[in-house]
């Protein structure tokens, strides 16, 4: 498959790294500043870029990108004028593999063979479905496929053997380990289960496996690489960005830059980025 | 999956029936919806179980609730029979007691010690707390806040009973907004915790399993119109939200060809998206997608993004309708209607007057459509009307709604 995040993957590998996953939720403050804050993300060294579309009911999430959803829905975002977004910032060079993150409903209203197909033609690689497990994912999965898109599933710590078997057939790209049950949100302490789960489903996959919920800080990242082969950052950045612009219509000068340093110093090195364990070695 | 034969109104092996249903959750909620599923269907032919909950049905509900033939009405409206399936005098006041018995015996089964729930108008939260403090379990019901506002009487309820009451201060902070939390909830405390989920809706097999506790108020209904009349009824009517009351006295029906069933739905102020929650009309922005874990009929904008809905009742103020009944209206044994707010405010009225029974707000929409159709029908015809609850909830609201007129 021609795909940014199998290259990107590759890469990391090679250079035994682990990789950095930002979360932003699209259109909050506003879809000109979604373009800017993907440029400054992707040379902040992120990996992949995790592109949330916003929905009006958000089960999987805590109240940090609930509160940010609902920000972005002030705005009149829709996937089309978010795939729109996806193919400037191609337009003007980023090379980041993007997946988009969203709820089933947004999607199925797009129509998926049109998702992919305009997916595909803005330069996204990816799409994950909070919402949609493997028994769902079917006609989904087939179509993504037949457009060279990686369908990201997500695994969880409650997740029996047999479904981890039934999640890894269906993945591509990376798979998304769930730290722990619940809803998504910055946290304090990481839970063992995630280094577990990591385990549990290397058994299952050799794709690469990404851990999220709950990592906030470049301790956390550290500690993730140690067995995972990426980090993905969600609430923490998000917060700071609303943090950032308590008034949507005033977007501070400056705004970019700021969560482009915020992302950077979630980053557990510096300037020459240092040799992880991570991957499967 | 689209086209695939029916037994017995059965979904298939992955709750769907036709192409509604299904399981659209987070994955940390799959394998415990498979535990569920597991538990439920070791339950549901074990004569033990099903005794038990008849058992409480009886003695601690009253079941059977009483098929009460309303002359007044009927001659009044000079055409069919009209009789009220009396799920008012029940225990806690409406239909909700059956499904929210049926569950906790589940939940004591599967060991769990926690018990949460979403409430609209609060009578499934008021039926939960009652059967938590029934077993002496923990109990956290989530409702909107505007629905704390609008049904005092049932929070207090609630807490009388034991249970906590957490306002949800999301979107329209209705029924939807508490089934987000409800669920958020569950996510986050999955091991310890049961989700007694009230109406016949959600991912499976919570749609199937719902109807199936609720299917005893169809069960009885058959057998008393059968005793009273020596024969079926030409037409059922009941409303509906979630859908939990209509299915249960629908399914009994289902392959009783003669009987026609119409669901009524809330008409709300006007067809305008966000005026209403009639999810059925097309005219007024329903679409099939897929919502809190199942796909079915919606109400969302050209985005998929859930709209507002309003009712006058709390209890029918949601954006989706259960699979089930997507299903039976795709085939058409279910035909659907709606009530406005106006509508349902007269028939709380008429009722009232008529009969000396005041129904809840729900209940009134099903009987504002008798009120329309039962003139145009026979004498001879049968009508049964699902009363699924008492009013004694809304007396508050509806006196603030008619202030002007007393």
């Amino acid at each position: 498959m021609n795909n940014r995040i199998i290259r990107k993957f590759n890469e990391l590998k090679t250079e035994d790294r682990g990789g950095f996953i930002p979360f932003i939720v699209a259109g909050d403050p506003d879809l000109d500043t979604t373009k800017k804050l993907i440029l400054e993300l992707g040379k902040q060294d992120a990996g992949v870029i995790e592109l949330g579309i916003p929905f009006s009911d958000p089960v999987a999430d805590g109240v940090t990108i609930q509160a940010s959803a609902e920000r972005a829905l002030r705005n009149s975002i829709s996937v089309g004028k978010i795939l729109d977004v996806v193919g400037e910032v191609r337009n003007e060079g980023c090379e980041t593999p993007i997946i988009l993150f969203s709820y089933f409903n947004p999607i199925l209203q797009f129509g998926l063979k049109n998702f992919a197909e305009t997916a595909k033609k803005a330069g996204a690689d990816g799409i994950l479905i909070t919402d949609l497990i493997p028994e769902e994912a079917a006609e989904f999965h087939e179509i993504l496929t037949a457009n060279e898109l990686c369908l990201i599933m997500l695994a969880a710590p409650t997740s029996s053997d047999e479904r981890l078997e039934k999640i890894c057939k269906k993945a591509s790209g990376f798979v998304y380990a769930v730290s722990r049950a619940g809803v998504t949100g910055a946290r304090n302490e990481m839970s063992s289960e995630a280094e577990n789960l990591v385990e549990r489903l290397r058994k299952f996959t050799d794709l690469p496996i990404a851990v999220g919920f709950g990592i906030s800080n470049a301790e956390q990242v550290a500690e993730t690489w140690k067995y995972a082969d990426a980090a993905v950052v969600g609430s923490a950045i998000v917060k700071e960005m609303m943090n950032l612009t308590p008034n949507l219509n005033e977007v501070p000068k400056d705004f970019v830059q700021k969560i482009g340093e915020f992302a950077g110093n979630l980053l557990p090195y510096k300037s020459k980025p240092p040799s992880y364990v991570g991957g499967k070695s | 999956m689209k086209t695939q034969q029916i037994n017995n109104f059965e979904p298939n092996e992955l709750g769907y029936w036709g192409e509604f249903g299904g399981r659209f959750v987070p994955e940390t909620l799959a394998a415990p919806l498979e535990k569920l599923t597991d538990a439920y269907f070791a339950v549901r032919d074990d004569a033990g179980f099903q005794d038990e909950f008849l058992q409480l049905l009886k003695d601690f509900s009253g079941r059977p609730t009483p098929l009460f033939y309303a002359k007044r009405s009927s001659e009044t409206l000079g055409g069919a029979k009209i009789y009220l399936k009396r799920e008012d005098l029940g225990h806690t006041g409406s239909h909700k007691i059956n499904n929210a018995l049926g569950q906790i015996l589940l939940a004591r089964k599967m060991g769990k010690k926690r018990i949460i729930a979403e409430t609209g108008a609060g009578q499934h939260g008021v039926a939960t707390a009652t059967v938590c403090a029934l077993f002496g379990l923990e109990c956290v019901v989530y409702m909107g806040t505007e629905d704390m506002r609008r049904q005092a009487l049932n929070v207090f309820r609630m807490q009388l009973l034991g249970a906590e009451v957490r306002g949800v201060d999301a979107g329209a902070k209705t029924l939807k907004d508490a089934i987000n939390e409800a669920l958020r909830d569950w996510v986050t405390n999955v091991d310890s915790t049961y989700y007694l989920l009230g109406s016949a809706l959600g991912p499976h097999p919570y749609p199937l399993m719902v109807r199936d506790f609720q299917a005893v108020i169809g069960r009885e209904a058959r057998e008393q119109i059968l005793e009273k009349e020596g024969r079926l009824p030409d037409l059922l009517v009941a409303c509906v939200g979630g859908g939990s009351n209509s299915i249960g006295l629908f399914h009994p029906f289902l392959n009783d060809e003669t009987v026609k069933m119409i669901g009524v739905e809330a008409g709300g102020k006007s067809e305008k998206l966000g005026e209403h929650a009639a999810r059925f009309n097309k005219a007024g922005g329903g679409k099939i997608g897929v919502l809190q874990g199942t796909k079915s009929w919606l109400l969302q904008d050209e985005n998929g993004q859930i709209a507002l809905t309003h009712s006058i009742s709390a209890g029918l103020d949601y954006a989706s309708v259960g699979p089930e009944h997507a299903y039976l209206q795709s085939i058409g044994r279910i035909d659907y209607a709606f009530a406005t707010d106006d509508e349902a405010l007269e028939a709380f009225q008429v009722l009232s007057q008529t009969e000396g029974i005041i129904p809840a707000l729900e209940s009134s929409h099903g009987i504002a459509h008798v009120l329309k159709i039962a003139p145009k029908m026979s004498a001879d015809e049968i009508i049964i009307v699902n009363l699924s609850g008492r009013g004694d909830k809304d007396v508050n609201q509806v006196q603030e709604m008619l202030s002007e007129n007393f």
